[in-house]
Formats: C-alpha cells, sequence, structure tokens
C-alpha cells in the first residue's frame, strides 16, 4: 500500500486560513488500512475542525481516492453542497489528493504526508519495499530491492560497512545485501550476484510517467 | 618514479590520504603533501571524506602532480551522476591526473539530517567500468570521445568485514573492471586480514594495507563505534586505553600491525587525519 501520515494539525489549520466551509474526503484504501484518512479519522477531523470554527460542509471515504471514476460517482451524490464549499480536506495520498484537485475547480488540501509504498507487518508497523522505478530486477537479488533497500544503491556487492547484519547508514534497518545472501544461499542461487550488473538505465523513471492504451 | 610503475616493482608501496581544504587555500595541504614527498609513492586526496564538505579533490591533485607528486584522484559516487563523474574524470585527465581510486562515498547523514541529497547513480565497480569505456574512446552512452584519458584505477575494500564473502566477490568484480591495486580499510585486526588475504588469494592485485595511528583512548572508541565496519579489538582498545602515552602506543600498534602483516601486502596506504608526521615517524621504525 501507500502509507501515509497525518500532517500536523496547525499545518492544516494554516492551510484552510480564509476557508469557512470546508468539505473532507477520506480513502477506503491505503488511508484506511493506516488509520490515517479512514472513517474514524475523518469523523475526528470534522468535529476538530468544527470546534475551531469551520463549517464542515460534508463529509464522505471515498472507496479510492486515486480512481476518478470512483469519486466522479461519489461526488454526484453532493452535488447540491459542492457549490457552498470554500475548500477540499483530502485525508489520501498525493494520487488522491490530484484526482481530486483535477475534478472540483477548488482549493484542494493535503491532510497527509505520503510516505512511501509499505509493506505492512502490523499496525504501526509498515517498511518501505518499492520505490516504483519501473524496471523491477528482483528476479537477481532473490526478491530483495537494492533500489528502496540499500540507501546507496549498490547493485554490485555491499558498501563495507554493515555490521551484525545491519546497515551502516541506519542500524534499525536490515543490509540489504545481508538479506540478499541469506536467501540466495537458502534458494541456492548465490551466482546470480556473481556477474557485473552495469548502471541501471532509468529512462522508465522519466517522470511524469503515465500508460496510455 | 610514477606510482604505477612503483606498483609494477616495488616490494612495498607507500600512499597518504591528505584531504583538500575546507576553503579556498590549498596552501596548508601543499605543505602536508610536500612533507610526504620523499616517503611515499602517491598523495591520496580524499573526496568529501566522512561527507564532509571540501574543496574538489582535482584542484589539489592537479597542484600535487605539478609539483612532481603523485597523486590519487579519490572519487566517491554519492556526489554526482555518470555524467558529472564522466567530465570531471575527463577533467583530470586534462589536469595531468594519473591515478583514481573508485569509492561508493559515505552517505551524507550527520544526527539523523541529510546533509545533501545523495546520488549513487553508480556503485564503485560500475564506476570503474565507466573510467574503462572512457579509456576505451567512448561515454557511458556509447558516443565517441575525441580524445581518451589513461589512469591506474584503484578500488577499496573492507578485509575485515562480517561479510567476507561479499566483500571478496565485490573485489573481484572491481578487479575484473580494471581496478590495479586496492587500497583497504583501516586494519587493527590482523586475524580477520590474513583470514581475508587467505580467502582473496585467487584474486590478484596489488593490496595496500589501510594504517590508522590512533592518538587517543577516545578516537580508539569512535573508530570502533562510529566507523562503520571497522574492527578494533579489544587489546588494542585496552592498550589505548591504559597508554600513558597514547600517541607513542597509536604508533607502536600501527608498526607493530604493520610488521605481522607485511608478508600479505604489497603496501601501506596511511590515513593519519591529514597528521603527515605520523607517517615519517611509522615509515622509520618498521
Amino acid at each position: 500500500m501507500i502509507l501515509t501520515e497525518q500532517k500536523k494539525y496547525d499545518e492544516i489549520v494554516k492551510m484552510l486560513e480564509g476557508a469557512k466551509s470546508v468539505f473532507i474526503v477520506g480513502c477506503g484504501s491505503c488511508a484506511t488500512t493506516a488509520a490515517t484518512g479512514g472513517k474514524e479519522q475523518v469523523k475526528e477531523f470534522a468535529e476538530r475542525l468544527e470546534k475551531d470554527g469551520k463549517e464542515i460542509v460534508g463529509t464522505t471515504v471515498i472507496e479510492a481516492t486515486c480512481d476518478s471514476r470512483l469519486c466522479k460517482k461519489d461526488f454526484s451524490a453532493f452535488k447540491d453542497r459542492l457549490e457552498k464549499v470554500d475548500a477540499f480536506l483530502v485525508m489520501a495520498c498525493g494520487a488522491g489528493v490530484q484526482t481530486i484537485s483535477g475534478l472540483v475547480g477548488k482549493a484542494v488540501f493535503p491532510a497527509l504526508n505520503s510516505m512511501f509504498v509499505a509493506k505492512i507487518e502490523r499496525v504501526g508497523k509498515y517498511y518501505e519495499m518499492c520505490t516504483t522505478c519501473g524496471d523491477c530486477q528482483l528476479d537477481r537479488t532473490g526478491g530483495i530491492c537494492l533500489i528502496s533497500r540499500c540507501p546507496k544503491n549498490t547493485l554490485n556487492g555491499p558498501c563495507g560497512g554493515s555490521v551484525d547484519g545491519k546497515c551502516e547508514v541506519d542500524q534499525n534497518n536490515d543490509c540489504a545485501w545481508a538479506l540478499i545472501e541469506a536467501r540466495l544461499r537458502q534458494i541456492n542461487k548465490i551466482d546470480s550476484i556473481s556477474e557485473f550488473e552495469p548502471v541501471k538505465d532509468w529512462t522508465s523513471a522519466i517522470r511524469p510517467r503515465k500508460t496510455e492504451k | 618514479m610514477s606510482f604505477e610503475h612503483a606498483l609494477r616493482t616495488k616490494k612495498f608501496v607507500v600512499t597518504a590520504e591528505i584531504f583538500p581544504p575546507k576553503g579556498t587555500d590549498t596552501s596548508v595541504a601543499l605543505k602536508k603533501s610536500e612533507a610526504l614527498k620523499d616517503i611515499v609513492d602517491a598523495v591520496n586526496v580524499t573526496d568529501n571524506q566522512r561527507a564532509v564538505m571540501r574543496m574538489n579533490p582535482v584542484v589539489l591533485c592537479h597542484q600535487l602532480v605539478h609539483k612532481g607528486i603523485d597523486a590519487v584522484y579519490q572519487m566517491a559516487c554519492r556526489d554526482r551522476n555518470t555524467m558529472g563523474l564522466s567530465s570531471d574524470i575527463l577533467a583530470a585527465a586534462a589536469l595531468g591526473i594519473k591515478n583514481i581510486l573508485a569509492v561508493t562515498g559515505d552517505y551524507p547523514l550527520r544526527n539523523g539530517r541529510m546533509l545533501a541529497k545523495p546520488v549513487f547513480e553508480a556503485d564503485s565497480v560500475q564506476l570503474l567500468d565507466l573510467i574503462g569505456r572512457l579509456e576505451k574512446g567512448a561515454d557511458l552512452n556509447g558516443a565517441k570521445l575525441e580524445s581518451s584519458p589513461k589512469f591506474c584505477k584503484g578500488a577499496v575494500v573492507n578485509p575485515c568485514s562480517e561479510q567476507m564473502d561479499l566483500q571478496i566477490l565485490k573485489l573481484k568484480k572491481k578487479t575484473d573492471a580494471g581496478a590495479s591495486f586496492i587500497q583497504t580499510q583501516v586494519v587493527f585486526d590482523a586475524d580477520s586480514y590474513k583470514q581475508f588475504r587467505d580467502k582473496s588469494s585467487g584474486i590478484k592485485n596489488k593490496y595496500l594495507l589501510g594504517i590508522f595511528p590512533l592518538k587517543s583512548f577516545s578516537v580508539a572508541q569512535f573508530m570502533a563505534e562510529k566507523v562503520p565496519g571497522v574492527k578494533v579489538p579489544e587489546k588494542v582498545l585496552s592498550r589505548m586505553e591504559k597508554a600513558t602515552n597514547p600517541v607513542k602506543e597509536g604508533i607502536d600498534i600501527a608498526v607493530e600491525t604493520i610488521r605481522e602483516l607485511r608478508p600479505y601486502c604489497d603496501g601501506v596506504h596511511f590515513m593519519t587525519m591529514n597528521d603527515e608526521k605520523l607517517v615519517r615517524e611509522i615509515l622509520s621504525s618498521i
């Protein structure tokens, strides 16, 4: 999922300065899983902002705010109320915020920071696993990504600073190469890292990326 | 005698590192380097080492060459993309620099804060490959050069890493990519080094043993705890703790390490935190 975290409330209040009436949008996908922009959090924010003097025109939790079809369908139920809205506060990732800002023609503000593409270990424990580089090479490294999990992106071998299997940059993280070595030995594929790996071609990461078929 | 020639012909090659200035005046660094001239085969000039911003090493390397001192231009992958690295490699060649050491570079993080956005597009093996391509007359994208550089290329290894097999795998890749000398990470643990050399005996290269003379117990503790991958054995720490003259003790440890490991290396590489006098003192005792 795309992990999000809530922005500081003060930052949100500052964004909403000058907006009297606010519509709050939550997301039923990742932000619900992360408990940052689901039903409960939308309700919490609505109550808090109302207490601080904002008129809450409405709230909704769209199944997936990154899907413009679902957003359009959801908003059609609020058509009459949307005109009164000064600002939308979106409790979703950047993709959700931008999908909505492209639809409503009003000021749209993010309530969350988008953090990373995460593996969920349990509630509160999330780990970055993918930078969406567009050229997956997990086959070579036993399913452990050097682009997202090695801060130095050392594609040809470890940097030499690992201690007790941990990363030299942050000793709370595992060294990706230590994990790779263990995994490849386990599956009897240690030879897959012995070849020289050339500089990665970043063509697939030219921004903004899209597919149109 | 050039550094490259020394690597080929001398039984014991000596290099020492000097930092470029944190400013615009190279005179102190030049003076320190000149003091080393008659005792080292080359002076390494570091590249924002430990992720501390300093002057681009290419300037000091050029000035050293001008003074008849062979320089090893250290090049880290942290601060430039492959285009930036390539154009700096050409610049170094045009300035008469003959030796390059390819390193990954320390991560620019201090007390949890990012000092600069790191690049790391190429790793150290890919940097060696890139230099090799420029030498053959084309850039990384295959475009022809009008003239090509020629370097004596080097690399580093951490012989005391707990990931010895992976270090050796990477060392082989570095050697295959054209590294003709290896300057090791600091060695305090002679047994680990011997084990590494034993395991890497199939990889023919010139190994310069990394020596860092400890000056105090707190420096020893810092090396043990804060410098990633450096192993400081308990007996070294305890010697430094008990020493009445810690500088002398550090020199003694360095001398003993070199004496013990001399049969297992082709020379030494001194990292003395810009204290060039230590190099002379240690060399005169071994």
